[in-house]
Protein backbone atom coordinates (compact mmCIF):
# COMPACT_ATOMS: atom_id res chain seq x y z
CA UNK A 1 0.00 0.00 0.00
CA UNK A 2 2.59 2.48 1.04
CA UNK A 3 5.07 1.08 -1.47
CA UNK A 4 2.39 1.63 -4.28
CA UNK A 5 1.86 4.90 -3.51
CA UNK A 6 5.63 6.05 -3.54
CA UNK A 7 5.97 4.58 -6.85
CA UNK A 8 2.92 6.74 -7.83
CA UNK A 9 4.24 9.90 -6.54
CA UNK A 10 7.65 9.56 -8.09
CA UNK A 11 6.76 8.38 -11.48
CA UNK A 12 4.51 11.75 -11.17
CA UNK A 13 7.91 13.34 -10.49
CA UNK A 14 9.53 12.05 -13.18
CA UNK A 15 6.74 12.27 -15.57
CA UNK A 16 6.77 16.13 -14.56
CA UNK A 17 10.17 16.63 -15.03
CA UNK A 18 10.31 15.39 -18.05
CA UNK A 19 7.80 17.04 -19.56
CA UNK A 20 9.30 20.40 -18.19
CA UNK A 21 12.55 19.73 -19.90
CA UNK A 22 10.48 19.12 -23.19
CA UNK A 23 8.37 22.29 -22.53
CA UNK A 24 11.92 24.42 -22.20
CA UNK A 25 13.36 22.69 -25.41
CA UNK A 26 9.73 23.26 -27.68
CA UNK A 27 9.53 26.80 -25.97
CA UNK A 28 13.24 26.97 -26.98
CA UNK A 29 12.94 26.11 -30.44
CA UNK A 30 10.03 27.54 -31.28
CA UNK A 31 11.42 31.09 -30.07
CA UNK A 32 14.20 31.08 -32.53
CA UNK A 33 11.68 29.64 -35.19
CA UNK A 34 8.79 32.00 -34.92
CA UNK A 35 11.09 34.96 -34.60
CA UNK A 36 13.47 33.47 -37.18
CA UNK A 37 11.86 31.92 -39.92
CA UNK A 38 9.96 35.12 -41.33
CA UNK A 39 13.32 36.49 -42.19
CA UNK A 40 14.89 33.32 -43.85
CA UNK A 41 14.89 33.33 -47.59
CA UNK A 42 16.85 31.94 -50.86
CA UNK A 43 18.23 35.81 -50.75
CA UNK A 44 19.36 35.57 -47.10
CA UNK A 45 20.94 32.57 -47.22
CA UNK A 46 23.14 33.35 -50.55
CA UNK A 47 23.66 37.04 -49.97
CA UNK A 48 27.05 38.87 -48.64
CA UNK A 49 25.99 40.80 -45.74
CA UNK A 50 25.63 44.76 -45.28
CA UNK A 51 27.61 46.68 -43.23
CA UNK A 52 25.09 49.72 -42.52
CA UNK A 53 21.87 49.49 -45.06
CA UNK A 54 19.36 46.76 -44.22
CA UNK A 55 18.85 43.63 -46.49
CA UNK A 56 22.00 41.86 -45.85
CA UNK A 57 22.43 37.90 -46.15
CA UNK A 58 24.62 35.23 -44.57
CA UNK A 59 25.77 33.49 -47.51
CA UNK A 60 29.58 33.77 -46.50
CA UNK A 61 29.27 32.78 -43.03
CA UNK A 62 27.55 30.10 -43.76
CA UNK A 63 29.61 28.75 -46.36
CA UNK A 64 32.56 29.45 -43.96
CA UNK A 65 30.82 27.38 -41.29
CA UNK A 66 30.61 24.46 -43.44
CA UNK A 67 33.99 24.79 -44.91
CA UNK A 68 35.27 25.09 -41.27
CA UNK A 69 33.88 21.75 -40.53
CA UNK A 70 34.50 19.89 -43.42
CA UNK A 71 38.40 21.18 -42.19
CA UNK A 72 38.02 20.53 -38.75
CA UNK A 73 36.89 17.11 -39.47
CA UNK A 74 39.60 16.06 -42.07
CA UNK A 75 42.00 17.04 -39.11
CA UNK A 76 40.37 15.31 -36.50
CA UNK A 77 39.05 12.43 -37.79
CA UNK A 78 41.93 10.66 -38.59
CA UNK A 79 43.77 11.17 -35.20
CA UNK A 80 40.76 10.28 -33.32
CA UNK A 81 40.22 7.41 -34.86
CA UNK A 82 43.56 6.16 -34.94
CA UNK A 83 43.81 7.63 -30.85
CA UNK A 84 40.41 5.64 -29.93
CA UNK A 85 41.30 2.76 -31.43
CA UNK A 86 44.61 2.54 -30.37
CA UNK A 87 43.43 3.42 -26.45
CA UNK A 88 40.15 0.69 -26.87
CA UNK A 89 42.65 -2.20 -28.12
CA UNK A 90 46.46 -1.54 -27.81
CA UNK A 91 46.63 0.49 -24.48
CA UNK A 92 47.46 -1.65 -21.91
CA UNK A 93 45.26 -1.01 -18.99
CA UNK A 94 48.07 1.16 -16.46
CA UNK A 95 48.89 4.52 -15.04
CA UNK A 96 49.94 5.66 -18.10
CA UNK A 97 46.92 5.32 -19.97
CA UNK A 98 44.39 6.18 -17.30
CA UNK A 99 46.46 9.34 -17.19
CA UNK A 100 45.94 9.82 -20.47
CA UNK A 101 42.20 9.00 -20.42
CA UNK A 102 41.91 11.93 -18.09
CA UNK A 103 43.51 14.34 -19.83
CA UNK A 104 41.27 13.80 -22.52
CA UNK A 105 38.50 13.80 -20.44
CA UNK A 106 39.57 17.37 -19.57
CA UNK A 107 40.13 18.64 -22.44
CA UNK A 108 36.96 17.69 -24.17
CA UNK A 109 35.27 20.40 -21.04
CA UNK A 110 37.54 22.92 -21.39
CA UNK A 111 36.07 26.26 -21.61
CA UNK A 112 36.08 27.60 -25.12
CA UNK A 113 37.11 30.73 -24.87
CA UNK A 114 40.37 29.58 -23.17
CA UNK A 115 40.85 27.40 -26.46
CA UNK A 116 40.24 30.36 -28.56
CA UNK A 117 43.24 32.30 -26.42
CA UNK A 118 45.56 29.49 -26.71
CA UNK A 119 44.90 29.36 -30.32
CA UNK A 120 45.22 33.22 -30.82
CA UNK A 121 48.79 33.25 -28.69
CA UNK A 122 50.33 29.52 -30.25
CA UNK A 123 48.43 29.19 -33.59
CA UNK A 124 47.75 32.29 -34.69
CA UNK A 125 51.16 34.51 -33.24
CA UNK A 126 53.41 32.38 -32.70
CA UNK A 127 53.11 30.36 -35.74
CA UNK A 128 52.18 32.76 -37.49
CA UNK A 129 49.06 31.24 -39.03
CA UNK A 130 46.98 34.53 -38.72
CA UNK A 131 43.20 34.92 -38.10
CA UNK A 132 42.70 31.77 -40.84
CA UNK A 133 40.57 29.31 -41.60
CA UNK A 134 43.12 26.81 -40.92
CA UNK A 135 43.59 28.62 -37.30
CA UNK A 136 40.16 27.98 -36.62
CA UNK A 137 40.31 24.35 -37.15
CA UNK A 138 43.00 23.87 -35.27
CA UNK A 139 41.48 25.51 -32.29
CA UNK A 140 38.07 23.06 -32.69
CA UNK A 141 40.29 20.61 -33.01
CA UNK A 142 41.75 20.99 -29.75
CA UNK A 143 38.33 20.06 -28.28
CA UNK A 144 36.89 17.80 -30.89
CA UNK A 145 39.85 15.60 -30.57
CA UNK A 146 39.02 14.31 -27.29
CA UNK A 147 35.43 14.20 -27.96
CA UNK A 148 36.28 12.18 -31.08
CA UNK A 149 38.98 9.56 -29.21
CA UNK A 150 36.09 9.32 -26.35
CA UNK A 151 33.46 8.21 -29.33
CA UNK A 152 35.99 5.91 -31.42
CA UNK A 153 37.20 4.14 -27.77
CA UNK A 154 33.60 3.81 -26.29
CA UNK A 155 32.06 2.55 -29.73
CA UNK A 156 34.58 -0.19 -29.65
CA UNK A 157 34.37 -1.05 -26.10
CA UNK A 158 30.39 -1.54 -26.92
CA UNK A 159 31.02 -3.97 -29.45
CA UNK A 160 31.35 -7.39 -27.27
CA UNK A 161 34.53 -9.51 -26.94
CA UNK A 162 33.43 -12.40 -27.87
CA UNK A 163 33.70 -10.93 -31.58
CA UNK A 164 36.82 -9.81 -31.23
CA UNK A 165 37.86 -13.44 -29.92
CA UNK A 166 36.48 -14.64 -32.75
CA UNK A 167 38.35 -12.74 -35.27
CA UNK A 168 41.29 -13.54 -33.51
CA UNK A 169 40.54 -17.37 -32.64
CA UNK A 170 40.10 -17.73 -36.37
CA UNK A 171 43.54 -16.74 -37.26
CA UNK A 172 42.84 -13.44 -38.44
CA UNK A 173 45.79 -10.37 -36.80
CA UNK A 174 45.14 -8.10 -34.51
CA UNK A 175 44.85 -5.22 -36.93
CA UNK A 176 42.42 -6.87 -39.48
CA UNK A 177 40.19 -7.99 -36.43
CA UNK A 178 39.77 -4.51 -35.79
CA UNK A 179 39.18 -2.97 -38.94
CA UNK A 180 36.84 -6.11 -40.41
CA UNK A 181 35.35 -7.53 -37.62
CA UNK A 182 34.85 -4.37 -34.72
CA UNK A 183 34.90 -1.39 -36.87
CA UNK A 184 31.56 -2.52 -38.84
CA UNK A 185 29.84 -3.13 -35.98
CA UNK A 186 31.14 -0.29 -34.16
CA UNK A 187 31.09 2.19 -37.12
CA UNK A 188 27.51 3.19 -36.84
CA UNK A 189 27.99 4.95 -33.47
CA UNK A 190 31.43 6.34 -34.30
CA UNK A 191 29.43 8.56 -37.04
CA UNK A 192 26.70 8.99 -34.98
CA UNK A 193 28.68 10.46 -32.62
CA UNK A 194 31.05 12.08 -34.74
CA UNK A 195 28.17 14.12 -36.12
CA UNK A 196 27.13 15.27 -33.18
CA UNK A 197 30.23 16.15 -32.59
CA UNK A 198 30.25 18.60 -35.51
CA UNK A 199 27.02 20.02 -34.44
CA UNK A 200 28.96 21.21 -31.82
CA UNK A 201 31.80 22.52 -34.23
CA UNK A 202 28.89 24.10 -36.18
CA UNK A 203 27.60 26.39 -33.46
CA UNK A 204 30.81 27.02 -31.93
CA UNK A 205 31.76 30.68 -31.67
CA UNK A 206 33.98 31.50 -28.71
CA UNK A 207 36.74 29.68 -29.51
CA UNK A 208 36.94 31.10 -33.00
CA UNK A 209 36.69 34.97 -32.22
CA UNK A 210 40.23 34.78 -32.16
CA UNK A 211 40.96 32.48 -34.24
CA UNK A 212 39.20 32.03 -37.54
CA UNK A 213 38.76 36.29 -37.07
CA UNK A 214 35.83 37.93 -36.97
CA UNK A 215 35.58 39.53 -40.79
CA UNK A 216 35.53 37.42 -44.42
CA UNK A 217 37.54 39.13 -47.20
CA UNK A 218 35.21 39.98 -50.09
CA UNK A 219 35.04 36.53 -51.59
CA UNK A 220 34.57 35.58 -54.82
CA UNK A 221 32.48 33.17 -55.26
CA UNK A 222 33.46 32.11 -58.94
CA UNK A 223 37.16 31.71 -58.10
CA UNK A 224 37.55 28.03 -56.75
CA UNK A 225 41.40 27.58 -56.56
CA UNK A 226 42.53 27.03 -53.36
CA UNK A 227 45.59 29.04 -53.37
CA UNK A 228 43.80 32.90 -54.21
CA UNK A 229 43.25 34.95 -52.09
CA UNK A 230 39.54 35.89 -52.53
CA UNK A 231 38.94 32.31 -53.05
CA UNK A 232 35.95 30.56 -50.50
CA UNK A 233 38.37 27.24 -50.46
CA UNK A 234 41.39 29.30 -49.81
CA UNK A 235 42.45 27.54 -46.12
CA UNK A 236 44.62 30.76 -44.77
CA UNK A 237 42.05 33.06 -45.10
CA UNK A 238 40.32 34.76 -42.45
CA UNK A 239 36.19 33.79 -41.99
CA UNK A 240 33.86 34.41 -39.84
CA UNK A 241 31.57 31.83 -39.27
CA UNK A 242 27.70 32.40 -38.92
CA UNK A 243 27.54 31.54 -34.76
CA UNK A 244 30.30 34.32 -34.62
CA UNK A 245 28.32 36.59 -36.96
CA UNK A 246 25.35 36.16 -34.74
CA UNK A 247 27.01 37.56 -31.93
CA UNK A 248 29.13 40.11 -33.67
CA UNK A 249 25.60 41.46 -35.38
CA UNK A 250 23.89 41.56 -32.57
CA UNK A 251 26.72 43.24 -30.02
CA UNK A 252 27.78 45.73 -32.89
CA UNK A 253 25.77 45.50 -36.13
CA UNK A 254 25.37 48.82 -37.20
CA UNK A 255 22.62 47.52 -40.07
CA UNK A 256 18.90 48.62 -39.03
CA UNK A 257 17.77 45.14 -39.62
CA UNK A 258 20.49 44.01 -37.52
CA UNK A 259 17.82 41.69 -35.00
CA UNK A 260 15.77 40.17 -37.92
CA UNK A 261 19.39 39.08 -39.57
CA UNK A 262 20.75 37.57 -36.19
CA UNK A 263 17.02 35.94 -35.22
CA UNK A 264 17.28 34.17 -38.93
CA UNK A 265 20.78 33.63 -38.77
CA UNK A 266 19.73 31.86 -35.25
CA UNK A 267 17.32 29.81 -36.87
CA UNK A 268 19.16 28.83 -39.90
CA UNK A 269 22.20 27.60 -37.18
CA UNK A 270 19.38 25.78 -35.42
CA UNK A 271 18.09 23.97 -38.09
CA UNK A 272 20.70 23.10 -39.79
CA UNK A 273 22.11 21.47 -36.12
CA UNK A 274 18.83 19.86 -36.00
CA UNK A 275 19.65 18.55 -39.53
CA UNK A 276 23.18 17.05 -38.44
CA UNK A 277 21.31 15.31 -35.68
CA UNK A 278 18.47 13.60 -37.88
CA UNK A 279 20.87 12.69 -40.58
CA UNK A 280 23.45 11.25 -38.21
CA UNK A 281 20.48 8.61 -36.90
CA UNK A 282 19.91 8.27 -40.58
CA UNK A 283 23.29 7.58 -41.81
CA UNK A 284 23.89 5.13 -38.49
CA UNK A 285 21.22 3.01 -39.59
CA UNK A 286 22.15 3.06 -43.19
CA UNK A 287 25.75 2.11 -42.42
CA UNK A 288 25.00 -0.69 -40.27
CA UNK A 289 22.65 -2.45 -42.83
CA UNK A 290 25.35 -1.76 -45.54
CA UNK A 291 28.53 -3.19 -43.43
CA UNK A 292 26.29 -6.23 -41.60
CA UNK A 293 23.91 -7.19 -44.26
CA UNK A 294 20.79 -6.97 -42.40
CA UNK A 295 17.81 -5.84 -42.90
CA UNK B 1 44.40 -45.90 -16.91
CA UNK B 2 43.25 -48.05 -19.81
CA UNK B 3 45.44 -47.93 -23.07
CA UNK B 4 44.42 -45.76 -26.02
CA UNK B 5 45.68 -47.25 -29.64
CA UNK B 6 45.20 -43.90 -31.47
CA UNK B 7 48.51 -41.50 -31.51
CA UNK B 8 48.13 -38.28 -29.91
CA UNK B 9 47.16 -35.18 -31.43
CA UNK B 10 48.91 -32.91 -29.37
CA UNK B 11 49.28 -32.67 -25.72
CA UNK B 12 49.94 -30.22 -22.62
CA UNK B 13 53.13 -30.79 -20.18
CA UNK B 14 52.77 -29.27 -16.77
CA UNK B 15 50.50 -26.65 -17.83
CA UNK B 16 49.40 -23.66 -15.35
CA UNK B 17 47.91 -20.10 -15.75
CA UNK B 18 48.35 -17.60 -13.57
CA UNK B 19 45.66 -14.92 -13.18
CA UNK B 20 47.72 -12.33 -11.27
CA UNK B 21 49.02 -14.29 -7.82
CA UNK B 22 45.85 -16.83 -8.80
CA UNK B 23 47.03 -20.23 -10.04
CA UNK B 24 43.94 -20.84 -12.17
CA UNK B 25 45.25 -24.24 -13.55
CA UNK B 26 48.18 -26.23 -11.34
CA UNK B 27 50.81 -28.29 -13.78
CA UNK B 28 48.22 -29.84 -16.04
CA UNK B 29 49.23 -32.96 -18.28
CA UNK B 30 46.58 -34.13 -20.33
CA UNK B 31 47.24 -35.87 -24.26
CA UNK B 32 44.48 -35.60 -26.61
CA UNK B 33 44.02 -38.29 -28.60
CA UNK B 34 43.44 -37.85 -32.49
CA UNK B 35 40.11 -37.44 -33.89
CA UNK B 36 38.66 -38.06 -30.26
CA UNK B 37 36.33 -35.98 -28.47
CA UNK B 38 37.95 -35.27 -25.19
CA UNK B 39 35.08 -33.54 -22.68
CA UNK B 40 36.50 -31.23 -19.79
CA UNK B 41 34.18 -31.48 -16.61
CA UNK B 42 33.97 -29.90 -13.23
CA UNK B 43 32.37 -27.38 -11.25
CA UNK B 44 32.45 -23.62 -12.19
CA UNK B 45 35.92 -22.07 -11.41
CA UNK B 46 37.38 -24.87 -11.65
CA UNK B 47 40.11 -23.91 -14.42
CA UNK B 48 38.55 -26.31 -16.77
CA UNK B 49 37.74 -23.04 -19.43
CA UNK B 50 40.89 -21.30 -18.66
CA UNK B 51 42.81 -24.39 -19.63
CA UNK B 52 41.01 -24.67 -23.01
CA UNK B 53 41.73 -20.67 -23.26
CA UNK B 54 45.26 -21.38 -23.02
CA UNK B 55 44.82 -24.24 -25.72
CA UNK B 56 45.02 -21.49 -28.75
CA UNK B 57 46.68 -18.79 -26.20
CA UNK B 58 43.20 -16.88 -26.41
CA UNK B 59 44.30 -16.38 -22.14
CA UNK B 60 46.62 -13.63 -23.86
CA UNK B 61 43.96 -11.31 -24.40
CA UNK B 62 43.04 -10.97 -20.32
CA UNK B 63 45.08 -8.27 -18.82
CA UNK B 64 47.47 -10.40 -16.05
CA UNK B 65 47.28 -13.94 -17.38
CA UNK B 66 50.55 -15.67 -17.42
CA UNK B 67 50.76 -18.90 -18.40
CA UNK B 68 53.57 -21.59 -17.65
CA UNK B 69 54.12 -25.40 -19.06
CA UNK B 70 53.73 -26.37 -22.78
CA UNK B 71 51.53 -27.47 -24.77
CA UNK B 72 52.95 -29.37 -27.69
CA UNK B 73 50.86 -29.28 -31.51
CA UNK B 74 52.92 -30.98 -34.07
CA UNK B 75 56.42 -30.84 -32.75
CA UNK B 76 55.67 -26.91 -31.74
CA UNK B 77 55.39 -25.49 -28.70
CA UNK B 78 52.97 -23.08 -28.65
CA UNK B 79 53.46 -21.68 -25.40
CA UNK B 80 56.65 -20.46 -26.33
CA UNK B 81 56.44 -16.42 -27.10
CA UNK B 82 58.04 -16.67 -30.33
CA UNK B 83 54.97 -18.65 -31.47
CA UNK B 84 53.46 -16.40 -33.89
CA UNK B 85 49.76 -16.91 -32.80
CA UNK B 86 47.83 -15.69 -35.74
CA UNK B 87 48.92 -18.77 -37.77
CA UNK B 88 48.58 -21.04 -34.77
CA UNK B 89 44.86 -20.35 -34.26
CA UNK B 90 44.56 -21.06 -38.00
CA UNK B 91 44.79 -24.55 -36.94
CA UNK B 92 42.76 -24.22 -33.77
CA UNK B 93 39.20 -23.57 -34.31
CA UNK B 94 37.03 -22.06 -31.70
CA UNK B 95 33.23 -22.43 -30.44
CA UNK B 96 32.09 -19.83 -27.65
CA UNK B 97 29.16 -20.18 -25.19
CA UNK B 98 27.10 -17.72 -26.75
CA UNK B 99 26.67 -17.89 -30.38
CA UNK B 100 28.86 -15.30 -31.70
CA UNK B 101 28.38 -14.93 -35.58
CA UNK B 102 29.97 -11.52 -37.30
CA UNK B 103 27.44 -9.14 -37.63
CA UNK B 104 27.71 -10.16 -41.36
CA UNK B 105 25.64 -12.31 -44.05
CA UNK B 106 25.80 -15.69 -43.73
CA UNK B 107 27.80 -15.90 -46.59
CA UNK B 108 30.35 -14.08 -45.28
CA UNK B 109 30.85 -15.36 -42.19
CA UNK B 110 32.26 -18.53 -43.53
CA UNK B 111 34.01 -16.94 -46.37
CA UNK B 112 35.31 -14.08 -44.91
CA UNK B 113 38.11 -16.47 -43.12
CA UNK B 114 38.95 -17.96 -45.90
CA UNK B 115 39.21 -14.99 -48.36
CA UNK B 116 41.82 -13.80 -45.42
CA UNK B 117 43.74 -17.09 -45.50
CA UNK B 118 44.18 -16.30 -49.38
CA UNK B 119 41.34 -17.65 -51.23
CA UNK B 120 40.23 -15.45 -53.72
CA UNK B 121 38.10 -16.79 -56.41
CA UNK B 122 34.68 -16.74 -56.32
CA UNK B 123 33.75 -20.34 -57.32
CA UNK B 124 36.20 -21.75 -54.63
CA UNK B 125 34.57 -19.49 -51.81
CA UNK B 126 31.15 -20.69 -52.92
CA UNK B 127 32.22 -24.49 -52.36
CA UNK B 128 34.43 -23.31 -48.83
CA UNK B 129 30.53 -22.58 -47.67
CA UNK B 130 28.77 -24.57 -48.76
CA UNK B 131 30.72 -27.89 -48.08
CA UNK B 132 31.14 -25.99 -44.37
CA UNK B 133 27.50 -25.49 -44.03
CA UNK B 134 26.63 -29.08 -45.52
CA UNK B 135 29.21 -30.38 -42.57
CA UNK B 136 27.25 -28.15 -40.34
CA UNK B 137 23.89 -29.69 -41.50
CA UNK B 138 22.69 -25.77 -42.23
CA UNK B 139 22.75 -25.70 -45.88
CA UNK B 140 19.49 -27.13 -46.57
CA UNK B 141 17.94 -24.08 -43.70
CA UNK B 142 20.02 -21.61 -45.24
CA UNK B 143 21.07 -22.13 -48.93
CA UNK B 144 18.03 -19.61 -49.87
CA UNK B 145 18.99 -16.63 -48.01
CA UNK B 146 23.24 -16.80 -47.90
CA UNK B 147 23.16 -12.90 -48.07
CA UNK B 148 21.00 -12.18 -45.01
CA UNK B 149 22.66 -11.25 -41.57
CA UNK B 150 23.46 -14.12 -39.90
CA UNK B 151 21.70 -11.41 -36.94
CA UNK B 152 18.17 -13.28 -37.81
CA UNK B 153 19.44 -16.96 -37.78
CA UNK B 154 18.00 -18.75 -34.24
CA UNK B 155 20.82 -19.29 -31.95
CA UNK B 156 21.08 -22.94 -32.59
CA UNK B 157 21.60 -21.87 -35.80
CA UNK B 158 23.77 -19.51 -35.15
CA UNK B 159 26.20 -21.37 -33.41
CA UNK B 160 26.21 -24.07 -36.37
CA UNK B 161 27.36 -21.27 -38.08
CA UNK B 162 30.07 -20.43 -35.69
CA UNK B 163 31.10 -24.15 -35.89
CA UNK B 164 30.75 -23.77 -40.02
CA UNK B 165 32.88 -20.44 -39.69
CA UNK B 166 35.62 -22.60 -37.70
CA UNK B 167 35.54 -25.78 -39.95
CA UNK B 168 36.25 -23.54 -43.19
CA UNK B 169 39.75 -22.11 -42.44
CA UNK B 170 40.45 -25.92 -41.70
CA UNK B 171 41.59 -26.53 -38.77
CA UNK B 172 42.47 -29.78 -37.43
CA UNK B 173 41.71 -28.79 -33.59
CA UNK B 174 38.41 -28.04 -32.61
CA UNK B 175 37.81 -26.60 -28.97
CA UNK B 176 34.26 -25.78 -27.50
CA UNK B 177 33.42 -23.95 -24.61
CA UNK B 178 29.89 -25.42 -23.42
CA UNK B 179 28.86 -25.10 -27.19
CA UNK B 180 25.51 -25.85 -26.24
CA UNK B 181 24.71 -24.34 -22.89
CA UNK B 182 22.48 -21.16 -24.41
CA UNK B 183 20.73 -23.21 -26.34
CA UNK B 184 17.12 -25.12 -26.31
CA UNK B 185 17.15 -29.12 -26.37
CA UNK B 186 16.59 -29.72 -29.87
CA UNK B 187 19.58 -27.27 -31.00
CA UNK B 188 21.23 -29.00 -28.35
CA UNK B 189 20.86 -32.66 -29.56
CA UNK B 190 21.54 -31.14 -33.08
CA UNK B 191 24.90 -29.51 -31.86
CA UNK B 192 25.70 -33.40 -30.27
CA UNK B 193 25.01 -34.85 -33.05
CA UNK B 194 27.34 -32.61 -35.18
CA UNK B 195 29.99 -33.16 -32.58
CA UNK B 196 30.09 -36.70 -33.09
CA UNK B 197 30.05 -36.04 -36.94
CA UNK B 198 33.14 -34.05 -36.89
CA UNK B 199 35.11 -36.42 -34.53
CA UNK B 200 35.86 -38.01 -37.97
CA UNK B 201 37.73 -35.08 -39.33
CA UNK B 202 38.88 -32.63 -36.01
CA UNK B 203 40.34 -33.26 -32.54
CA UNK B 204 37.82 -32.19 -29.98
CA UNK B 205 37.92 -30.31 -26.66
CA UNK B 206 35.10 -29.55 -25.02
CA UNK B 207 34.07 -28.11 -21.60
CA UNK B 208 30.41 -28.83 -20.24
CA UNK B 209 28.64 -28.77 -17.61
CA UNK B 210 25.95 -31.23 -18.65
CA UNK B 211 27.26 -34.62 -17.22
CA UNK B 212 25.01 -36.52 -19.60
CA UNK B 213 26.51 -34.66 -22.63
CA UNK B 214 30.19 -35.21 -21.79
CA UNK B 215 29.02 -39.12 -21.38
CA UNK B 216 26.88 -38.81 -24.54
CA UNK B 217 29.70 -36.87 -27.06
CA UNK B 218 32.92 -37.65 -25.17
CA UNK B 219 35.71 -41.02 -25.61
CA UNK B 220 37.60 -39.63 -23.09
CA UNK B 221 36.88 -37.41 -19.80
CA UNK B 222 39.07 -35.06 -17.36
CA UNK B 223 37.66 -34.16 -14.03
CA UNK B 224 38.79 -30.86 -12.95
CA UNK B 225 38.74 -29.32 -9.71
CA UNK B 226 40.15 -26.22 -8.15
CA UNK B 227 43.02 -25.93 -10.95
CA UNK B 228 43.82 -29.46 -10.71
CA UNK B 229 43.28 -32.25 -12.96
CA UNK B 230 41.85 -34.76 -11.02
CA UNK B 231 40.92 -37.84 -13.41
CA UNK B 232 41.67 -38.07 -16.84
CA UNK B 233 40.08 -41.39 -18.07
CA UNK B 234 37.90 -43.31 -20.96
CA UNK B 235 34.50 -41.61 -20.54
CA UNK B 236 32.69 -44.84 -19.87
CA UNK B 237 35.82 -45.85 -17.12
CA UNK B 238 35.40 -42.23 -15.18
CA UNK B 239 31.54 -42.61 -15.65
CA UNK B 240 30.51 -45.53 -14.38
CA UNK B 241 33.56 -47.01 -12.57
CA UNK B 242 36.05 -43.56 -11.19
CA UNK B 243 38.96 -44.11 -9.39
CA UNK B 244 38.81 -41.09 -7.64
CA UNK B 245 36.10 -40.59 -4.55
CA UNK B 246 35.62 -36.81 -5.74
CA UNK B 247 34.93 -37.86 -9.17
CA UNK B 248 31.90 -39.99 -8.22
CA UNK B 249 30.87 -37.02 -5.90
CA UNK B 250 30.78 -35.08 -8.86
CA UNK B 251 29.47 -36.85 -11.13
CA UNK B 252 26.61 -38.08 -9.02
CA UNK B 253 25.85 -34.69 -8.00
CA UNK B 254 26.79 -34.53 -4.50
CA UNK B 255 28.46 -31.31 -5.12
CA UNK B 256 29.51 -29.03 -7.57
Amino acid sequence: MKAKTIDRIMTGVIVGVTILIIAVLAGLIGYLLVRGLRHISFDFLFSPPQTIRAGGGIGPQLFNSLFLLVLTMIITIPLGLGAGIYMSEYAKPNRLTAFIRLIVEVLSSFPSIVVGLFGLLVIVNKFGLGFSLFSGAMALTVFNLPLMVRITEQSLRGVPREQKEAGLALGLSRWRTITSVLMPVAIPSIVTGTILAAGRVFGEAAALLFTAGMSSPRLNFSDWNPLHHTSPLNPFRPAETLAVHIWKINSEGLAPDAAQIAAGASAVLVITVLLFNLGARWLGRVLYRKLTASK
Amino acid sequence: MSTVATQHAFYSKDLSVYYGDKQAVKKISMDFPDRQVVALIGPSGCGKSTFLRSLNRMNDLIPGARIEGEVWINDQNICDPRTDVVRLRQKIGMVWQRPNPFHKSIYENIAFGARYHGIKDRKALDGIVEEALRKTALWDEVKDRLNQSALALSGGQQQRLCIARSVAVRPSILLMDEPASALDPVSTAKIEELIAELKKEYSIVIVTHNMHQAARVSDRTAFFFLGDLVEYDDTRTIFTNPSRKSTDDYISGRFG
